[in-house]
């Protein structure tokens, strides 16, 4: 069997398909470690935790942040299935600043474990949001 | 006799009050339309959440091994009832079905019922009648959020597991169309087999990879079906809200249209008959000359 040239993205969380398009390359934030996806992949299942996800069609990446959920990577398509999926641009980077300073006070004054670990999630999701916003910052900068 | 002037000031307040009944109509349409856009928004996620799990379900074999597919550890524990109603009433019988469903549930239970209520009409009823309240949450369908779901599956998820709940169902409005709604009861928990379509499992059962294995993802899957269902429950209830609504205040604004023609019909005759009782008495009085 010839392997496919290309995979179709799909990205979807609860209230709306975030992305559905044709990419020649996909990296994802798996549960033990992020993972190239070239097109003729291995059938595979696995969860997603708190990153960055990017793809690539051509010469132009695309980025995206997520956090938890799971894909389904067959050799010709990816479905992801995420609890929350944001575009870089769709990314509010006040807010997102705002959240990590206060996910690293608590952190700081965290006293259970639960609440320990709640403001570890958050401060790991708005670095994750501010990573994926800044790169088209970084991108539209060099084009200048 | 209602005196003219009366008639008048009648038809005055029947008219601003189609006028109301006609604005809510159409706001309640817009927001309907936005309500089925989310709707048809959240079905690919489930969709492919269900594939994936009754994917699983049939490669790992496990069925009663998740505490959340067991039956109950404690068989004579309540059932825990979600009732969905709606924050606003002027709805027609959304909130009063959904009532009246809740009721006749818990008679044919046979066992006790404790409830988690979902907006403010159903929370209203219910605190005053003192039931077993475990779950409250008002306020929620002017923007209604992934997380109120997982709230109510949080809670459900630890009533069953701790025991203090033998199981957890869901009432509310299904949307079926604009004209339609229909009262539907769910079990949530224990979470009724995954139904495994031949089709759907050939295409899973493929030589899969799994990360983490395969028992593992399963079971982190199950608690993130349980929010899906109750998200969609949520969703519908908030689109058969606004058609529920819609259908009402339609029905309200031809009513007051209806009632308004009465009213001036008779009106004109109290003038005429008015008119004419005034002429009699000057061309009599002229007579009398």
């Amino acid at each position: 069997m010839p392997l496919p040239e290309h995979l179709t993205i799909e990205i979807v969380t609860p209230d709306r398909a975030v992305v559905h398009q044709t990419v020649d390359e996909a990296r994802l934030p798996g549960a033990e470690g992020y993972l190239g996806v070239l097109p003729g992949h291995t059938p595979l299942l696995v969860m997603l935790q708190v990153g960055e996800i990017w793809f690539r069609r051509g010469s132009e990446k695309t980025y995206l942040h997520a956090a938890f959920g799971f894909a389904e990577i067959l050799p010709d398509r990816i479905r992801i299935l995420a609890r929350t999926a944001e575009r870089a641009d769709e990314i509010d980077l006040e807010r997102a600043e705002a959240a990590a300073s206060r996910a690293r006070e608590r952190l700081a004054s965290a006293t259970g474990d639960i609440d320990f670990e709640r403001a570890r999630i958050s401060l790991l999701k708005s670095l994750s949001r501010l990573q994926v916003a800044r790169r088209i910052g970084m991108r539209t900068a060099a084009k200048r | 006799m209602p005196s003219l002037i009366d008639l008048r000031r009648r038809i005055r307040a029947v008219k601003s009050t189609e006028q109301i009944t006609k604005a809510m109509k159409t706001v309640a349409a817009s927001k309907l339309r936005r309500a089925q856009d989310r709707i048809v928004g959240a079905r690919p996620f489930a969709l492919l959440m269900r594939r994936v799990l009754s994917g699983l379900a049939t490669r790992t074999g496990s069925s009663a091994a998740h505490p959340l597919l067991a039956p109950p550890a404690a068989p004579d524990a309540p059932i825990l009832l979600f009732v969905v109603t709606a924050d606003k009433g002027l709805c027609g019988s959304f909130n009063s079905n959904l009532v009246r469903e809740a009721t006749s549930f818990a008679v044919e239970a046979g066992r006790d019922v404790a409830m988690g209520l979902v907006g403010r009409k159903g929370r209203d009823f219910f605190v005053r009648r003192g039931v077993d309240i475990r779950f409250e949450m008002v306020n929620l369908f002017n923007d209604l959020r992934y997380s109120h779901a997982e709230a109510m599956a949080e809670t459900s998820i630890e009533q069953y597991g701790s025991g203090a709940a033998s199981g957890v169902s869901i009432l509310y409005n299904e949307f079926k169309s604009v004209l339609q709604q229909q009262v539907v009861v769910d079990q949530v928990l224990p979470i009724p087999a995954i139904e495994t379509s031949d089709d759907e499992s050939e295409e899973l059962s493929a030589d899969y990879l799994f990360e983490p294995p395969a028992e593992q993802i399963f079971s982190d899957l199950l608690p993130h079906h349980v929010e899906t269902q109750f998200f969609r429950a949520l969703l519908e209830s908030a689109a058969a809200e606004h058609a529920a609504r819609m259908t009402a205040m339609d029905a309200a604004t031809r009513n007051a249209g209806e009632m308004i023609d009465g009213l001036t019909l008779h009106m004109n005759k109290v003038r005429q008959a008015a008119i004419t009782r005034e002429l009699i008495e000057v061309v009599s009085g002229a007579e009398a000359l």
